[in-house]
């Protein structure tokens, strides 16, 4: 019992180290690469909650997140950014090292969070939580601290990619709840992908300040 | 049975008139015969459940699902459905009367008996979802009526500041069901009367009640949206406004004060006491000073709700000290002032009405001698002036004298602001009756004697038969209302008891028809024996006053002092009249001052008389806050053109901190 919480926390743990390195890489591909990466992961851990807790359901969730996240969105992404043809660095707000800052302060707020609110008869469960919890708030900074289109859906992608972790987590979260998420997200994407196509069409660019341009009821 | 079938008919007569109304105009004529056949019937069942002392109830599988719609018919509401289809009943009556070509619109006839009926649906709602679903109809149904002349920009200032001080108080009313439903959230009346509310919720839910209905019956300060939106409706409809939509502001209060908020704590009389108070002076003060005839009637409403919260409050506080007797007479009082003013209001409303009719003319300075032009009605309208002015023999007299009786057993309360706040509260209140009588004086002397003041005074007429019936009807039912109190009184005896453990005495009186509000000795109204004497004392006076204009014609100086000056100008004008009260009060209540420019000597110019007043209500409560939400918008107005990351910053900022308020506090 003790080695599969062991084995656990090392996959979710394994997850947030990627979720740093999203905050810091420099180039789009490598940031798809390591969101494929942590998806990938992700599917490793549900799949070592399925086998060792003996819910077959998440199978299916692991699966899910494996084929989509792991392999098709990344590969789209990428597709998508060289039929776009835009350049590839990721134009920052805030440099790396603040970001990473402010990475860090998430986590510890986070961990102080879930020590707080959590019940202590969760026991392991809690560290997971804590996890799952920085690796939403760090997917969310991501969105944030990037300027590019692209990279805002991988942000997106990866603050879900945390609440699938902290739901196979939770004991007794029906597999419905889990598909549905999926598919919101999956719409969620495609919106997301319209948007950047659009946002090209027009601007020749998917840095989204461009859209602030097009407001004619900007004061 | 029949009762359950007796109302859902009506309403549905109710609803096809509407429905009929909508889709062919020829159908807008029968409108007004289908809602007095309705009001007929409702009102028979519900005097049927008053004098039984029963109730009805029905659970119909209509609105929220799994919840349905409750309605229950009971002594209470019985009582409200006799004032609402009393009103009801006139004004279709003299909607008869209007001008099947002219004067019939799409834009009012398919609404007035949608209003009739959410009036009556909110008094039969037994849970709050049906309560406020019927009381939001009602009040939208009753604000498409106001803006029905939307072409006057004035209506749609009065629309206007009608729908936000409606939404005020339906959010106020949603508080306070949400609070008295509690943590269980059991909506329905039964559930909530079950579980009383704690002390403090109890006090938020009163305060919410009171916004709530008060901003509907009027009470200052939130009395500003109704001489504006009373009088911009059709006066049949401005009738069913003040004289009976204030009354179901009313019912929304009692409901929830002595009903569903369980036994009274004593200071839960104070706010509805002290407010009434100041609500029935200040209504007055704007009334007497108003030129506007249709807008004076709004604001003596407002008064006459204030009244009917004095008494409210006093029946709380002497229900809290377990001082029934005098809980029953400030009960009675309540109620039969809400009967009361239902009645000689909608008569005055639906005298304003032929005046505008026979007119077209509201301000009181062009009016003047129409009680030659139109007898009927000013003979009408003088019994309603009369009975709104509490005079002996008429209704309005009967309840202010129990009320005054309440508020002569008030001193006997232990506590110390209430027992303190008794003689005040009376002061102010016989200070409202003195200047109630005077604003009445004013509004029949200027609109109905002297001379006309404008042409079209003095080529008015009087109006259809029918809507002199309707006004008949209800100077009718003023004057029996005052020689029959006792009787009166004795009827609401169950109601009364029911809610205050004790009832006035029936019989017991010196007479059978008088009114004994504690024990016979000490206080007891002999309408008929006042009325023989009234009659009397005024029958002697006229046969003297006549004898002596019969003598011989007296010789007189030669100049015209004895005489006026032929123009009708010179007269004794309403803002004359006003002008000592408006000295005494208006300096303190409205800072009012008066100018008066004189041109140079030797020039001919004519001098300038004017008077500024301060509205410190509207200042305060009105003009302020809104100025302060324009600012406040403006400013955030910004927050409209942030770029998307702004708006991401934004959440994510306003999501740490929220964890982290989770993170220290818990």
């Amino acid at each position: 019992m003790k080695l599969a919480y062991e084995i656990s926390h090392l996959l979710a743990g394994v997850m947030l180290v990627v979720s740093f390195a999203l905050l810091y890489q420099q180039r789009i591909a490598a940031v798809l690469n390591a969101f494929a990466a942590q998806s990938i992961t992700l599917a490793l851990a549900v799949a070592w909650a399925a086998w060792s807790e003996d819910r077959p359901d998440l199978f299916i969730t692991a699966t899910i997140a494996f084929l989509l996240k792991g392999i098709v969105i990344p590969v789209a992404l990428h597709r998508t950014v060289t039929r776009l043809g835009v350049h590839r660095e990721v134009e920052k707000v805030v440099g790396v090292g603040m970001a990473l800052l402010v990475g860090l302060a998430l986590c510890g707020l986070s961990q102080a969070l879930v020590v707080k609110i959590a019940p202590v008869a969760a026991g392991l469960a809690r560290d997971e939580l804590a996890l799952a919890m920085a690796i939403v708030l760090l997917g969310f900074l991501m969105m944030i601290v990037r300027r590019n289109a692209v990279t805002q859906v991988v942000g997106f992608m990866s603050m879900e990619n945390g609440l699938i972790l902290a739901a196979t987590g939770a004991q007794g979260m029906p597999l419905v709840v889990e598909v549905s998420v999926a598919f919101s997200v999956l719409i969620a994407l495609f919106v997301f992908a319209v948007f950047v196509f659009r946002i090209r069409e027009r601007f020749d660019t998917i840095d989204i300040e461009a859209l602030d341009r097009m407001r004619g009821d900007r004061r | 049975m029949l009762g359950v079938y007796g109302l859902g008919g009506a309403l549905g007569v109710l609803a096809v008139a509407a429905l009929l109304a909508t889709l062919t105009r020829s159908a807008l004529a029968l409108v007004y015969p289908l809602c007095a056949i309705a009001a007929v019937v409702l009102g028979a069942v519900d005097l049927h459940v008053l004098l039984s002392d029963g109730s009805l109830s029905a659970s119909l599988p209509l609105g929220l699902p799994t919840i349905g719609l409750r309605l229950r018919l009971d002594p209470l509401s019985a009582f409200f459905g006799i004032v609402v289809n009393g009103g009801v009943l006139a004004a279709s009556l003299y909607g008869l009367g209007l001008d099947r070509r002219t004067e019939l619109t799409p834009r009012v006839e398919p609404l007035f008996p949608i209003f009739a009926a959410a009036m009556n649906l909110v008094l039969i709602a037994d849970d709050a979802y049906g309560f406020l679903f019927f009381w939001e109809l009602m009040s939208l149904s009753s604000w498409a009526l106001v803006v029905a002349r939307h072409t006057d920009p004035e209506s749609r200032r009065a629309g206007h500041l009608y729908l936000v001080m409606a939404a005020l108080g339906t959010v106020s009313l949603l508080f306070a069901f949400g609070g008295l439903a509690g943590p269980a959230g059991g909506y329905s009346f039964e559930a909530i009367r079950a579980l009383p509310p704690g002390p403090a919720v109890a006090a938020l839910v009163l305060a919410a009640a009171l916004v709530g209905c008060g901003s509907k019956g009027g009470l200052i300060p939130l009395h500003a949206w109704l001489p504006l939106a009373h009088p911009a409706a059709p006066s049949h409809v401005s009738a069913l406004m003040s004289g009976v939509m204030t009354k179901v502001a009313i019912y929304g209060f009692m409901r929830i004060a002595f009903d569903l908020l369980g036994p009274p704590a004593w200071w839960w009389a104070l706010p509805p006491i002290v407010l009434g108070a100041l609500t029935a002076v200040l209504g007055l003060l704007y009334a007497v000073l108003d030129r506007d005839l249709k807008r004076v009637l709004a604001y003596s409403t407002v008064e006459n709700v204030g009244v009917i919260f004095v008494a409210l409050g006093l029946a709380l506080a002497f229900k809290a000290n377990a001082f029934s007797a005098a809980a029953a007479v400030a009960l009675t009082a309540a109620l039969l002032h809400v009967l009361n003013h239902s009645w000689f209001k909608s008569l005055l409303f639906l005298g304003a009405g032929a005046v505008l009719h026979a007119t077209g003319r509201r301000d009181l300075d062009g009016l003047g001698g129409l009680i030659r032009a139109m007898p009927r009605t000013a003979v009408l309208f003088l019994v309603g002036a009369l009975a709104i002015s509490a005079l002996p023999p008429l209704n309005g007299f009967v309840s202010e004298w129990l009320l005054f009786q309440a508020v002569l057993a008030g001193p006997t309360l232990p506590q110390a602001s209430l027992h303190f706040a008794a003689p005040a509260v009376g002061a102010m209140l016989a200070l409202a009756a003195a200047l109630a009588a005077a604003c009445f004086v004013r509004v029949y002397g200027t609109a109905f004697l002297g001379r006309p003041r404008s042409v079209e005074a003095a080529r008015a007429h009087d109006v259809a038969v029918v809507q002199q019936v309707a006004m008949g009807l209800l100077a009718l039912l003023c004057i029996l209302g005052g020689l029959l109190g006792g009787p009166l009184a004795g009827a609401l005896g169950p109601l009364v008891r029911e809610i205050a453990n004790s009832a006035l005495a029936a019989g017991g009186g010196p007479t059978p028809l008088s009114l004994v509000a504690f024990d016979a000795r000490r206080s007891v109204y002999d309408a008929p024996v006042i009325a023989l004497f009234v009659a009397i004392a005024s029958l002697t006076t006229l046969v003297i006053v006549h004898r002596i204009s019969e003598r011989r014609t007296r010789r007189g100086p030669a100049w015209d002092c004895g005489f006026p000056d032929p123009s009708p100008a010179t007269q004794y004008t309403a803002s004359s009249f006003a002008q000592p009260l408006r000295r005494v009060y208006g300096t303190v209540a409205f800072a009012a001052r008066e100018t008066v420019t004189m041109p140079p000597p030797g020039d001919r110019a004519p001098a300038h008389f004017s008077v500024a007043l301060v509205d410190y209500a509207w200042r305060i409560f009105y003009a302020g806050p809104a100025r302060a939400v324009l600012g406040l918008a403006q400013r955030l107005n910004a927050l409209q053109f942030l770029t998307i990351r702004r708006y991401l910053v934004l959440m994510f900022a306003a999501l740490v901190i929220l964890l982290s308020i989770a993170a220290v506090t818990t």
